[in-house]
């Protein structure tokens, strides 16, 4: 319970010996085999491959600001918008919120001491970051000129950039992502406490295990990918090269089955975030509990049966481009479900408009319009025209940054008090949620206009017509780029100066809300034993739950 | 601890498969002489899929094990079905209706 | 596993409750490993089935350039080493590792056999000028094709190889706690979990000796 000494000053609930500082020194840290604590290494990781696939990111829109290219030459153009794709796809989103917020919670949340396998765990984080430091060496060298898809016969037959060195990076950042699925897999199958089915689990979890059903499946299909491709590179040993009688189209299907699903790994989590968040902040249960559950799998499963409507205009069958098209509207249905749900959560709940809150609507908002232009682009005869346009960017900007780093952040935000025992500056990171959500819209909404108009992606030149959407664009990313660096800086400032937490500052209901915070390195004074359901608001009004863990 | 071994294989039952698979090892390569056409390839699989299902069953003891293990495996296989099932659906109407390819 | 430090469950990590959750969770993490194994292959057995769709005439001329006296007799050396495996676990089992340390030795002597008639096989293809790459030269029907095959012959025999490599690296590490008595009846995850590894690599061989060198086989009447 609370140190004695301090009791007068500090919060019921926190703890000033917790897993942060029971044991110190640089060891502690690099071989903990606690999951809180790897999910602090992870977070360090993320946002050091975040801020340089942002650096990137800033270069791009300084050179699209006037339509000559003349900042970067053409071949410079194609390394950065490679390196961006690379360093934030496989870096960054695949490995962050299951990385940092996954590794930290699931065990609180299940009532568990740590996950099924810690030392695995730990050699996730390390094989995340020897594959991240290969491709930092390439970018060093010049990086990789490909564009983070690799299409054949560029990547195999005429690059002359560092390939096999990025896929090899990429390939045993594969393993990590692997192993931290099975991992979760099996924590949530055999872990689970005393009292807790399936179905009184949080949401947050489910979306967890979807997401790791993904990472099994689809990640090794990427491993096998990487490995052809090496192989035609160093070998020419002919499956993708027409010369031989292979198809670069073949290539094309490989690298889907796995990316395609892998939007889905950068997804489910930041989903399952927002449904923690607006049952914590409308003070209810998620509307249609078991739906959201089950959607979170059907969005893992049918996300596994669409991956060649990426293919479209690749010279693929017409004829599967069809069943493509038509499955693909069905892997909507399950994240319009979700959508629906929190919606109807927040109908007469009692909302509260916390800093989590504001990223939390900020996502819905975002998702609705990049799932609908993703439907736009899942329409065969549509996509023949906006495909490799900028509405296809904006697209996948709206549902990888608006919503998954959205999502990301909404979480940083609604567990930072128990992950640090600290809160962070009110206003400041209300603030910085809205230049977020306005920054971000000001930077892609425009490229909506632009593909539409015709204007092609992964070019560093465009008709001068196009100048006055692409400063929109611009100007709205250095928006954005304020409202990432504004929490930067608060959330660290916090960590010294922010007033202390206590247990369970939002009056959340869940396991990770009944011990201190930060919590003990057991994660439980005592193991708990679930007897409620998920989200049992309405019922804890009837009874206080003790703080202080 | 006592040693429960309801759930221990006996060597009577590693042995016998083990010839059973060696039964079905001569199967595989004798009717590979045999002129069955498109026959062939699906005979090959189907003793393939035989024998891994007896080294999965007696073998690595799923017998034994709770049902979700069963579940785990068929899961992959499924999705690994639709890898097959719908990329050969690409190649194999790339000629139709004279469209080419 | 690290043993528990009161030394009253030797072998339960501490962050599960008993001995049945450890297991189950090893079993489990063990299958999904394995899972993910297959859709890894499975990439592989994709690009062949798609080939030899398309270039049946190759897939079976290049077919008949291996041997299938040696295949035949390497599918039995590893069966019988997917014998000796099923015997060590059940050794552990049964808490004798004398026994135990005898047959993993027996697997690895079988996988070394195996990987032995491998190099052979490999370097007579090399000899063949049939490795893809500068020096490849494939005369017969189909050659304009062969090439794809060949890369498949060695990309999935070589993926196989190298797992087995790894699976007897592995299994020399588990002697010596073996011979020790670290594996009892309640705790010796790593032993079933190894031998799963290991029949998984002889049910990836199971399919690849027909596909690779059965294809053609009745042309030679």
């Amino acid at each position: 319970m609370n140190d004695s000494k301090s009791a007068t000053t500090d919060p019921p609930g926190y703890a000033p010996v917790n897993y942060l500082n029971e044991t110190w020194g640089l060891k502690s840290w690099l071989l903990t085999l606690d999951h809180k604590r790897i999910g602090i290494l992870y977070l360090i990781s993320v946002s050091f491959y975040f801020a340089l696939g942002g650096l990137m990111a800033a270069l791009i829109r300084i050179e699209l600001a006037t339509p000559q290219g003349d900042l970067v030459s053409p071949d410079w153009y194609n390394r950065l918008f490679t390196m961006h794709g690379v360093m934030m796809i496989f870096f960054f989103l695949i490995p962050a919120v299951p990385g940092v917020l996954g590794n930290f919670l699931l065990p609180l949340m299940i009532g568990a001491k740590d996950v099924a396998f810690p030392k695995v765990n730990l050699a996730s984080w390390y094989l995340y970051n020897i594959g991240a430091l290969f491709s930092l060496w390439a970018l060093l060298h010049g990086g990789v000129d490909t564009g983070w898809t690799f299409y054949t016969p560029l990547s195999t037959s005429y690059s002359t950039t560092h390939v096999i060195a990025v896929g090899l990076g990429i390939f045993i950042n594969g393993f990590s992502s692997i192993l931290a699925g099975v991992n979760f897999m099996v924590t949530i199958h055999r872990m689970r406490a005393p009292g807790q089915g399936w179905f009184r689990l949080p949401l947050f979890v489910w979306g967890i295990y979807a997401t790791s059903l993904i990472q099994v499946l689809g990640t090794p299909v990427l491993a096998i990918t990487i490995l052809l491709l090496a192989a035609e590179r160093l070998f020419h040993i002919g499956v993708f090269d027409p010369r031989y009688g292979g198809d670069p189209v073949l290539f094309q299907h490989f690298f889907w089955f796995y990316s395609h699903p892998a939007v889905y790994i950068m997804i489910l989590p930041a989903m399952g975030v927002i449904s923690e968040i607006v049952a914590a902040c409308a003070r209810k249960r998620i509307f249609g509990y078991k739906f959201v559950a089950f959607a979170s799998v059907a969005i893992a499963t049918l996300g596994f049966l669409v991956w060649a409507h990426h293919m479209f205009v690749s010279g693929m069958s017409v004829y599967a481009g069809a069943v493509f098209s038509i499955l693909t509207m069905f892997v909507a249905v399950p994240s319009a479900v979700k959508v629906f749900n929190w919606t109807a959560t927040l109908y007469k709940g009692s909302v509260v408009w916390e800093t989590p809150m504001l990223y939390a609507l900020g996502f819905i908002g975002v998702f609705v319009i990049g799932g609908l232009t993703g439907t736009m682009l899942a329409t065969m005869g549509l996509d023949a025209h906006i495909h490799d346009t900028y509405f296809l960017v904006a697209h996948f900007h709206y549902v990888m940054v608006g919503s998954a780093v959205m999502g990301f952040l909404g979480g940083i935000h609604f567990w930072w008090p128990k992950i640090t025992g600290r809160l962070y500056p009110r206003f400041a990171s209300k603030f910085a949620a809205i230049v977020v959500f306005v920054g971000f819209n000001v930077t892609f909404f425009p490229q909506f206009i632009l593909g539409y108009l015709g204007m092609p992606r992964r070019y560093h030149t465009y008709p001068p017509e196009f100048q006055t959407l692409n400063v929109m664009s611009s100007a709205g990313a250095t928006i954005l780029g304020v409202g990432y660096l504004i929490p930067m800086l608060y959330l660290l400032w916090s960590l010294k100066f922010g007033p202390k937490a206590s247990a369970n500052p939002w009056g959340a209901v869940g396991l990770e809300w009944e011990t201190t915070s930060p919590p003990p390195v057991a994660n439980f004074a005592k193991s708990p034993v679930v007897t409620t359901e998920a989200y049992d608001y309405a019922a804890r009004a009837a009874r206080e739950v003790p703080v202080g863990g | 601890m006592s040693t429960d071994t309801s759930h221990i294989s006996s060597v009577r039952t590693l042995v016998a498969v083990f010839l059973a698979l060696m039964v079905f090892t001569a199967l595989t390569t004798a009717v590979a002489y045999v002129d069955l056409g498109a026959g062939s390839t699906a005979i090959a699989l189907a003793i393939a899929f035989t024998k891994a299902s007896l080294v999965v069953w007696f073998f690595m003891n799923v017998r034994f094990n709770t049902k979700l293990i069963p579940v785990v495996i068929l899961g992959g296989l499924f999705f690994l079905l639709v890898l097959f099932v719908e990329t050969f659906a690409d190649y194999g109407s790339r000629g139709w209706f004279g469209n080419g390819r | 596993m690290a043993a528990d430090p009161h030394g009253a469950s030797p072998g339960l990590a501490h962050h599960f409750d008993s001995y049945e959750q450890q297991k189950e969770s090893a079993t489990l993490g063990m299958w999904l490993f394995i899972v993910q194994e297959i859709l890894f292959f499975g990439g592989l057995f994709f690009a062949y089935a798609l080939f030899r769709w398309k270039y049946p005439v190759a897939f079976n001329h290049g077919s008949l350039h291996l041997d299938v006296t040696l295949g035949t007799f390497n599918t039995v050396v590893l069966i019988a080493s997917s014998l000796t495996v099923a015997m060590a676990v059940r050794s552990a089992q049964l808490a004798r590792p004398k026994r135990l340390v005898g047959f993993l030795l027996g697997t690895a002597v079988l996988g070394s056999i195996f990987l032995g008639v491998k190099a052979y096989e490999y370097h007579h293809k090399w000899v063949e000028h049939l490795v893809p790459g500068p020096g490849f030269a494939f005369e017969g029907p189909g050659a304009e094709n062969a090439r794809i095959f060949f890369s498949l012959y060695f990309a999935m025999t070589g993926l196989h190889a190298l797992h087995m490599v790894v699976g007897i690296a592995i299994l020399l590490f588990l002697l010596k706690p073996a011979w020790q008595g670290r594996y009892t009846p309640e705790s010796h995850n790593l032993v079933e979990g190894f031998g799963l590894y290991w029949h998984f690599v002889d049910i990836i061989w199971i399919f690849l000796f027909p596909l690779l060198y059965l294809a053609g086989r009745h042309h030679i009447l």
